[in-house]
């Protein structure tokens, strides 16, 4: 830290965006620059992207949401895209970023689990073991240059516990009572943190699903990057469930009153 | 439309692998005991990402290592310094000593010079001798014994406090009078308090909760005035050897 | 020594089905001092005689930590038990770095079979001298493996390997069944006096010549033990409370016989 207020806490990547939302992503450039370079191709931005994931703690488990957009660039080009995905018995994990990366990552843990099941010993990998894995691929892969691009939730309920972590691209971590990713960490989480910090343990379902509920609107309302139709998962004793497509019930009769939106000319 | 050409043109843009998550690590050694603290806020811009992620690690019963800087490299990084410190468990039987880890941490740290990791570390703990110790480090390796270090985002909130308040810098002693060579552990724990207090109103990635960890060499009498400390927890499982407390307290969430 | 032509090479099999490599791997183990595991509902443990070459020598190493929760006892050859311990310590190792997992103890033995299979396959090598007894701790409780150099493991109530283990073996079977609620002391008093049978006629368990590793919560002799109730060894002085729970053998009745030793129904519980 300097002298200069204006330097203190500024965000680092404040006018980059990292999802490459905006302009449409631009492929890699593939002229060979030097002979050393050839021949090997890094992921250098994402592609078709997904956008928030949601998730909170509650009485009975982990709630989980994300939608079904897959974006490339500004163009809304996948509108049936499942970004939960359940992992064993007792985890879902949910991703933004580049989906390309993400179905990779879950054919990597298609086959973790796979051989986790054919020892047949009556142990199993929990959310915790999971999302530990998953920050070492993560982080690994980041340390080659060659990053997996994406924000990943990882939810679970196991033995009577809770689970709810976050990784990324970069193999970074953390846990807590509510996480969102990508846009939804800037609008759904501060919501997220109101209606949930202080309220785990009592937080029926119910109340749980109308918390995400009205978070997955606002986020359609305010991410040109989403869409409203999405998935909610449930993780709790009983297993993890991922629900069928939902649509969120949106108003815009007052857009009519915008000015520039609606019919007026002027 | 002005800028449609501009916008078509190829970005270039390079993948960074580090980014900064926010927090401040300190640590005081005292004459036979160590402060190890650091707050819990992991902050990435302007977000908080959660209010309780560790930055201060028990290494051994004598060894507290505090890491700042890139969240997922300081992870990682205690985690290979654990490892290693199984494998000397392995061989010996026993703990490695304190300088001992501040020379590994030291060539694990310069192994990676030319890809560094992006993290402060501050190593407390007890010498052989019985005396208080803090080891700090720069991301890749240089290091040395001091009295005390703060490090991370609001180092320079709280080094130039320190210096006044542990080194006496800028105080003159009564006249026929000394200043201490060692405080007590007391006034060392209101100072870390004081200093992480003072630092979350001021810097925004600094608060949510603190952590200290208090180490006491073998008999240690800075004991005493530990008692009356409330929510005080022991991680150390006999009184014989070095024992390891750690003390939380809430900081502003704001 | 008996000898016969097929037994220069591992890979090849004598008529009557047989790998006599493998068999004389199984010797090996047979030279080393005894080693003892027992299994509770709450604890494992182990008990090792241990031996020293001499006067001046002090006494081998009989076991080893792995990781928190596993550690084991070896009969045979040091060096390759010294091996095999350095590749179990990097897979306990590897699953706390992967899955921040400690590592199920049943994988763990695996892992070392597999390994010990592939010598008694492959040209060009030899089976490993050592046989171990494994004890830990994991989500499916105590455990206690026994590992031989032919690439077999098996999970046991009670077992023993090494020197005379026959008539350790004759008391556990006798025994075994109370195993399952015995207290830790309960546990490590009928491990004793199952190692005792090992020992040659004038021969005493001391301080010296005996190891106790257990997993599992902390016994009334012990101290400064974490609740978690990690795997450690005891030596020295700390074995003494442990041998004195012990009950006198009952010189008079006991009948000088190699193993199985007939004795064994003079040795009394400690309750």
């Amino acid at each position: 830290m300097d002298h200069f207020p204006t330097n203190w806490g500024r965000p680092r990547n404040d006018a980059y965006d990292a999802y490459g939302t905006y302009p449409i992503a631009v492929r890699p450039n593939n002229a060979l620059k030097d002979a050393f370079s050839a021949g090997v191709q890094r992921t250098q931005a994402p592609i078709v992207t997904g956008t928030s994931v949601l998730a909170l703690k509650y009485k009975d488990g982990i709630m989980m949401a994300a939608d079904n957009l897959a974006s490339y660039g500004s163009l809304a080009r996948f509108k049936d895209v499942k970004r939960l995905q359940t992992v064993g018995e007792h985890t879902v994990i949910g991703a933004g970023g580049d989906m390309s990366d993400f179905q990779y990552i879950q054919t990597v843990l298609d086959e973790l689990m796979i051989d986790e099941f054919a020892e047949q010993d009556g142990h199993t990998l929990g959310p915790a073991e999971i999302h530990e894995y998953l920050s070492q691929v993560m982080y690994a892969r980041r340390s080659k240059l060659d990053p997996l691009w994406n924000a990943l939730l990882v939810g679970g309920y196991k033995d009577g516990q809770r689970f709810l972590a976050f990784v990324d691209l970069l193999g970074t971590t953390y846990s807590a009572s509510t996480l969102a990713t990508g846009y939804g960490a800037h609008i759904a989480q501060p919501l997220l943190r109101t209606a949930v910090e202080g309220n785990e343990d009592v937080l029926t379902e119910d109340e749980a699903l109308k918390i995400i509920e009205q978070c997955m609107r606002v986020l359609f309302y305010r991410d040109a990057r989403s869409l409203d139709k999405y998935q909610v998962a449930k993780i709790t004793a009983e297993g993890a469930t991922i629900s069928d497509t939902r649509r969120l019930d949106t108003t815009w009769s007052f857009a009519e009153g915008i000015r520039g939106y609606g019919a007026q000319t002027e | 439309m002005p800028n449609m050409i501009s916008l078509a043109q190829p970005q270039q843009r390079q993948f960074n692998p580090y980014t900064e998550n926010g927090g401040t690590i300190l640590a005081i050694a005292g004459a036979d005991f160590s402060v190890i603290a650091g707050d819990t806020r992991q902050s990435e811009g302007y977000s908080i990402q959660t209010r309780y992620a560790p930055k201060v690690f028990r290494l051994t019963d004598k060894a507290v290592l505090a890491v700042n800087g890139f969240a997922a490299d300081g992870n990682m990084f205690v985690k290979k310094v654990r490892q290693r410190l199984e494998w000397y468990r392995h061989a010996h039987a026993k703990d490695m000593p304190l300088r001992a880890i501040a020379r590994l941490i030291q060539t694990m740290l310069y192994a990676r010079r030319f890809f560094p990791f992006y993290v402060y570390n501050i190593l407390g703990g007890i010498e052989e001798d019985g005396t208080g110790a803090v080891y700090s480090f720069d991301p890749v390796g240089s290091y040395e014994r001091e009295a005390c270090r703060a490090a991370g985002a609001a180092q320079s909130l709280v080094q130039p406090f320190l210096d006044n308040q542990i080194y006496f810098k800028n105080q003159t002693p009564a006249p026929g009078t000394s200043h201490p060579v060692h405080l007590p552990l007391s006034t060392v724990l209101a100072l870390v308090i004081d200093s992480f207090t003072s630092a979350t109103e001021r810097h925004i990635e600094v608060g949510d909760g603190l952590e200290m960890y208090v180490v006491l060499s073998k008999g240690s009498t800075a004991f005493q005035s530990l008692g009356a400390i409330h929510g005080i927890q022991e991680l150390t499982a006999t009184e014989d050897g070095e024992r390891v407390f750690v003390i939380r307290r809430e900081l502003k969430k704001d | 020594m008996f000898r016969n032509t097929y037994d220069s090479d591992n890979t090849v099999f004598s008529p009557q089905g047989r790998l006599h490599q493998v068999e004389y791997a199984l010797e090996a183990v047979k030279q080393g001092s005894a080693a003892v595991g027992l299994r509770s509902k709450t604890h494992s443990v182990l008990l090792a005689l241990k031996r020293s070459t001499g006067e001046l020598a002090s006494y081998q190493q009989k076991m080893f930590r792995i990781d928190d929760h596993v550690g084991i006892a070896i009969a045979g050859l040091t060096s390759d038990a010294r091996v095999l311990s350095n590749f179990m310590r990097q897979q306990a190792m590897s699953s706390k770095l992967m899955f921040n997992r400690p590592i199920p103890v049943n994988r763990l033995v695996s892992a070392i079979a597999d390994k010990a299979q592939v010598n008694t396959q492959e040209y060009g090598r030899r089976p490993y001298g050592v046989g171990f007894l494994v004890i830990g701790q994991d989500q499916t409780g105590p455990h206690l493996y026994e590992f031989a150099p032919s690439g077999n493991s098996f999970e046991y109530y009670a077992m023993s390997i090494g020197a005379r283990s026959q008539s350790a073996k004759t008391y556990l079977e006798k025994h075994y069944e109370s195993f399952e609620d015995a207290s830790l002391e309960e546990l490590i008093t009928h491990g004793l006096h199952a190692l005792r049978e090992t020992l040659q006629q004038d021969k005493e368990l001391n301080v010296n010549n005996t190891s106790i590793g257990i997993v599992g919560p902390a016994s009334v002799h012990e101290k400064a033990v974490p609740p978690a109730g990690p795997f450690r060894i005891l030596e020295g002085d700390k074995v003494e409370p442990f041998l004195k729970t012990m009950v006198p053998k009952d010189t008079g009745a006991a009948v000088v016989v190699p193993a199985p030793a007939p004795g064994d129904g003079d040795v009394q519980m400690a309750e």
